[in-house]
């Protein structure tokens, strides 16, 4: 296969359409509207479903819909229309079905702006709607992963049965890079044994429902899923180190402020400042154990988003207090440069040296 | 190698596209790449902007802050990212559109009239094109060979008969 050169919101599409996806519901939002805009024109080619809803809250209302029959299905918006979602997300997961929710995220709250942003982190990896719950949270970097976490996306939403979000950000959804598409996978006809796709009057039919009136069911329900998400934890952390082997210091960042700090690392160690990168590209489930393993080692961490210190929180319970984690953040639309990430380790550097 | 680009002037100069072109010249070969767009509320007349990074080595930011080749195309942009090139880096004016001179001297300027030139060529859309064939020829951040090639891939299926007036265009620059 050889290298395209495409905007990370269309190899999102794309990537989904390989994966089997052919139901797609959105609504406009700048900076993900290329991906609705790729569906648009696609869809219609390959016998798929392209719908632009009347607003957020009815597209993630008919992801539930189809979620509940078994098929692949997605939709994606940006931060204001993502929290406009959460009560259709909350139901889907309270339902224990598998979607991908893509969440191309600009700075807030509220209407914000449509610069790009990581502010949404806390509602994407600690519930966002209400009620016990979790999505599987991945973080591309590129428009390689644009792709790539998008066909993970699907297969962990499918395997573990619960929705999952792909959590980039404006500069990531608008930027083009070469990438190298997978290959095409044959829509799934198999019929899942819980999906609601008409009995044909030959066995008991199935519900798609969250609602549990008795406390003592939902307890059982909250805590079978529960079971289910520590198994999530053990078995699907992923996380990329980047110049860790002799670090006595570490950078954590996920998506594009990981890209920036990356340079700021490689200009540090220019410097003889043993310095290096771990970056979650699992949000949820964090990965605790190679931050753990880390803080163990290293003299300080320095948390690089773009939110006011989100991320930093999980940092910390990881590093059990072994060591100082500082942070180094812009907001609101602002990307930090490599020499603000690198002042920020030179800080790290003097402070823990006291 | 690494080289960072950035390309601004106003919405509708085709800065976006100009920005494409190097991208796909270095997609074809082979080289590490990244093009990042301006994105926002902007349209025909705004200010617009992309960052374009080619490189040997895995590309880490794609955002460019401190371009070693600058080029503008109308005066805000000049004035905005002056200071920002590295030293020793390249300076590309579209010296029709832009009535002063660079006033750094630890970097490399051209004057380029590009949008003149584009008139008097029957081309008025395509001063972008004309520039980049001159920072082609003057930096070598692609290589002049295969140049229709890349050509046909960014001209839209739509636009198919403006291949030879954008490897035109490219040509005046390379030999102004």
């Amino acid at each position: 296969m050889s290298k395209v050169l495409m905007k990370g919101n269309e190899a999102i599409a794309e990537s989904a359409i390989r994966s089997g996806c052919r139901h797609y519901f959105g609504y406009p939002i700048t900076p993900q509207t290329e991906l609705a805009a790729y569906m648009a024109k696609r869809m219609p080619k390959i016998n798929g479903t392209f719908l632009q809803a009347e607003s957020e809250i009815a597209a993630i209302n008919m992801v539930y819909g189809v979620a509940g029959t078994g098929k692949r299905v997605m939709t994606s918006s940006s931060s204001p229309g993502i929290s406009l979602k959460q009560e259709g997300i909350s139901y889907i997961a309270g339902s224990d079905l598998p979607c991908l929710i893509v969440n191309v995220q600009r700075g807030g709250p509220g209407l914000g702006g449509i610069q790009p942003s990581q502010s949404d982190y806390f509602q994407a990896t600690k519930g966002g709607g209400h009620g016990d719950y979790h999505l599987i949270v991945l973080a591309p970097s590129s428009v390689q992963e644009m792709a790539d976490l998008t066909a993970l996306g699907f297969d962990l939403a499918d395997k573990y049965l619960m929705p999952a979000m792909l959590l980039a950000d404006g500069t990531i959804g608008q930027m083009m890079e070469p990438v190298e598409l997978g290959e095409e996978k044959a829509v799934s006809t198999e019929k899942k044994p819980w999906a609601v796709t008409g009995t044909e009057m030959k066995r008991k039919h199935n519900i798609v429902n969250s609602l549990y009136l008795a406390p003592d069911e939902l307890e059982k329900k909250n805590f079978e899923r529960y079971e289910k998400y520590k198994t999530v934890e053990e078995n699907e952390a992923r996380y990329e180190s980047f110049m860790m082997e002799d670090a006595e210091y570490c950078v954590v960042a996920f998506g594009i402020a990981a890209r920036v700090s990356k340079n700021a690392v490689v200009a540090a160690r220019k410097e003889g400042i043993k310095v290096g990168l771990i970056r979650p590209i699992t949000l949820w489930p964090f990965p605790k154990k190679a931050i753990a393993e880390a803080a163990g080692k290293v003299k300080g961490m320095l948390s690089v988003e773009l939110s006011t210190g989100q991320m930093i929180e999980d940092i910390k319970l990881a590093a059990n207090c072994a060591v100082p984690v500082e942070l180094c953040c812009r907001v609101g639309g602002m990307i930090m440069s490599p020499d603000e990430v690198l002042n920020s380790i030179k800080k790290l550097v003097g402070g823990a040296g006291k | 190698m690494t080289t960072e680009i950035l390309i601004a002037g106003f919405g509708g100069q085709g800065i976006l596209f100009a920005g494409k072109f190097l991208a796909n010249k270095g997609l074809f070969e082979g080289r590490s790449l990244s093009w990042l767009p301006s994105y926002g509320p902007e349209m025909r007349g705004g200010t617009a902007n992309c960052s374009v990074v080619l490189s040997d080595e895995p590309i880490g930011s794609p955002i460019v802050t401190n371009p070693d080749v600058l080029v503008v195309m109308n005066l805000p942009s000049l004035d905005k990212y002056e200071n920002a090139v590295k030293p020793g880096g390249t300076i590309f004016v579209d010296s029709s559109l832009i009535k002063r001179e660079v006033k750094r001297e630890d970097v490399t300027a051209y004057y380029i009239p590009a949008t003149r030139l584009a008139n008097e060529n029957n081309m008025p859309t395509l001063a972008n094109m004309i520039m980049i064939g001159k920072v082609i020829k003057e930096c070598g951040v692609v290589s002049t060979d295969g140049m229709e090639e890349a050509v046909n891939k960014i001209v839209s299926a739509r636009h198919q008969n403006l291949k030879e007036i954008n490897l035109k265009a490219l040509k005046i620059g390379e030999e102004y």
